[in-house]
């Protein structure tokens, strides 16, 4: 019955929130204990698989073919609390970073809007509920990302907003397609049918639009233009927010399908998403390199970074897939940390353009060392995590003899400690520029704080990284062998 | 622009409509119709009083705000799931209820219904919310 609670609870705090909304105190305290409650209610549900194996619940009582199935395997859980986390921090950072005016326009209730539409597809077993539940995400995501209607915002909105929409025409057109094949849209059922029938050319191109859609929203090269194009505009907690979650998202949907239901041409696929994961992680971080403002530099490093984590599906072994679940968890850390970092030079400076930047160490060494923290496990050094997940991921590509994506892989990771380091140069270490003014700008304790707590998890998530890899391994097991995924939903 | 057809359409119009889209709502349980269309014919009666007479002076008629509605339908949707948990039953399984039973006014009503006046309420109120603020402009 738990398994509801990760969708039910958000609903209610919106609900709540949406009563309340011009009570600013009472909203900004309410989300902050809401999160808290989700993180703590994913948290139990992941102890629960953990130790008990693969959770599935049929809401309404209707038999598992038939109704919609709620499961939650370790790698769901994994995602859940994760999400839930980077949720708590930001609800620490917003009052002190967003105006008066957004927060009581219906941020809080639209966060809990997108939690809700994230738990959604994260838990569920039925492939048109996972597009409900998309749309549920996106819905939150375009309001947010246009709350405030700045010219700015509402420039990068249509972009984000028109190619979402055609990302979810192919997935709507494939499920269609899918349905009329197959007659069932229940993950485990559909995935033990597949496995039955004799041969599958028609299904691929189904299978190909919904690599299309999940690949728009993940943003794999070549539809990864939107996100660089939008993902500044918004109050850099919304943008830390979406870096935490969105894209993850995609990725998420794309090792459970890949899991259920590439049964047939294996190695064209998996070809093919080893050349994509090479492509995106490069020109990624080719284009971060190139960049003069933080959020864009921060934007396009999430394309790269997806590219890793993508390189682990592709590869599909235990290690492979353990590591780049254990690097999609640090990246939702970290990844939101350097935000979060980039709003604290914000507040100090006034500015996220590196060339006004200047001088920030000198200024304030705690403030350096926050973004410094993020900013170095992001390129992989030890002992932070990004270096773990790195490591897993290029140890099963030599074990998988997948040499070249390997070679690449490292040579990414090179020119992302380039663009970190650019950004530290710049912002941080090099003088103040004499023409530009210093704005000596206060920054909020809230901030700061939250800034900090999330720091202190990254760390944390470096320095346990054994037990967290144990667990990443028992979920790249439930992943390699959909049997186990099969078996509990329909419960033979 | 000021019509006085259409002011006076309007007026008439407005109790009829949301008479109606009541009866779709109660009639969707077993029969064509349901919540969202209920909840559109809802929300159309408030909008055709609106281009009628302008968003300003049909806020003033309205004893809700749109946005407390749809919080209001998202509310009633989700504790439609509730009664089966106390039956025993999974989350969000249908339970059903006879009431006056063996007269001639014998009603069988369920939770699908409550979930019904949820969307209905969800749907008005998200429509009134995205057209006044159209109209406005």
């Amino acid at each position: 019955m738990i398994l509801v609670l990760p969708i039910i609870l958000p609903l209610l705090f919106m609900v709540v929130l949406m009563f309340t909304r011009r009570w600013l105190l009472f909203q900004q305290t309410f989300s902050l204990l809401g999160s808290i409650v989700l993180t703590f209610t994913s948290f139990l549900i992941l102890l629960d698989v953990y130790q008990n194996g693969i959770m599935s619940l049929q809401p309404g009582s209707w038999e598992a073919p038939f109704g919609i199935t709620l499961v939650a395997d370790t790698f769901s859980a994994l995602m859940m609390v994760t999400t839930s986390f980077v949720s708590i921090v930001v609800m620490i950072f917003s009052p002190g970073f967003i105006d008066k005016e957004r927060q009581t326009a219906g941020y809080y209730p639209l966060v809990f809007g997108l939690l809700m539409g994230v738990n959604g597809a994260f838990i569920t077993g039925d492939i048109f509920n996972l597009y409900v539940w998309y749309e549920v995400m996106l819905t939150s995501s375009f309001v947010l990302i246009a709350l405030g209607g700045s010219p700015e915002q509402l420039r990068g909105s249509i972009k984000y907003v028109t190619i979402n929409f055609v990302a979810s025409l192919f997935f709507v057109g494939a499920i269609g397609i899918l349905y009329g094949q197959a007659g069932t849209l229940n993950m485990a059922d559909l995935a033990a049918k597949m496995r039955m029938w004799e041969g599958g050319n028609y299904i691929n191109g189904a299978l190909m639009l919904f690599f299309i859609a999940f690949s728009v929203k993940s943003a794999l090269v070549p539809f990864f233009f939107w996100l660089p194009a939008s993902y500044h505009t918004p109050p850099i907690a919304i943008t830390a927010l979406f870096a935490g979650t969105l894209t993850k998202v995609g990725v998420y949907t794309m090792f459970r399908f890949y899991s259920l239901f590439i049964v047939f041409d294996q190695q064209f696929w998996q070809m093919f998403i080893l050349i994509l994961a090479g492509l995106t992680m490069f020109i990624g971080v080719l284009m971060a390199a190139s960049q003069f403002d933080i959020r864009k530099i921060l934007s396009f490093h999430i394309i790269s970074q997806v590219g890793y984590m993508i390189m682990g599906l592709g590869i599909f072994t235990v290690t492979g897939i353990a590591g780049a679940i254990y690097f999609t968890i640090h990246n939702m850390l970290s990844k939101t940390n350097t935000f979060l970092a980039g709003g604290l030079v914000y507040q100090r400076s006034g500015s996220y353009d590196l060339k006004y930047l200047g001088g920030l160490y000198k200024a304030s060494p705690f403030l350096a060392l926050l973004f410094f923290i993020p900013a170095m496990s992001l390129a992989g050094i030890p002992p932070l995590p990004g270096f773990f997940g790195k490591f897993f991921l290029i140890k099963g590509g030599f074990e998988a003899q997948q040499y070249f994506i390997t070679a690449v892989a490292i040579l990414t990771g090179l020119f992302t400690l380039f663009s970190m380091v650019k950004i530290w140069n710049e912002a941080y270490w090099k003088k103040e520029p004499e023409e530009v003014k210093q704005r000596d700008g206060k920054v909020h304790p809230s901030t700061f704080f939250a800034t900090a707590l999330l720091a202190v998890a990254v760390i944390l998530l470096g320095v346990f990284a054994g037990p967290v890899i144990e667990v990443c391994l028992d979920a790249g097991q439930q992943i390699v062998n959909p049997e186990m995924y099969i078996n509990a939903v329909l419960g033979r | 622009m000021e019509s006085i057809i259409l002011q006076i359409a309007a007026r008439h119009m407005r109790p009829l409509l949301l008479v109606l889209s009541l009866i779709v709502l109660y009639r969707g349980h077993n029969e064509p119709g349901g919540g969202f269309i209920g909840g559109l014919m809802f929300g159309a009666a408030y909008i055709l009083y609106a281009m009628a007479f302008g968003v300003k002076k049909t806020q003033k008629t309205l004893f809700f705000n749109p946005i407390n509605l749809t919080a209001l339908g998202l509310l009633v949707a989700l504790a439609s799931g509730i009664p089966a948990i106390f039956a025993g039953d999974l989350f969000m399984t249908g339970e059903w209820y006879t009431f006056f039973e063996h007269t001639a006014f014998e009603l069988k009503l369920g939770t699908p219904l409550l979930f019904d006046v949820g969307v209905y309420f969800a749907v008005a109120g998200m429509l009134m919310m995205v057209m006044f603020s159209l109209m406005e402009e």
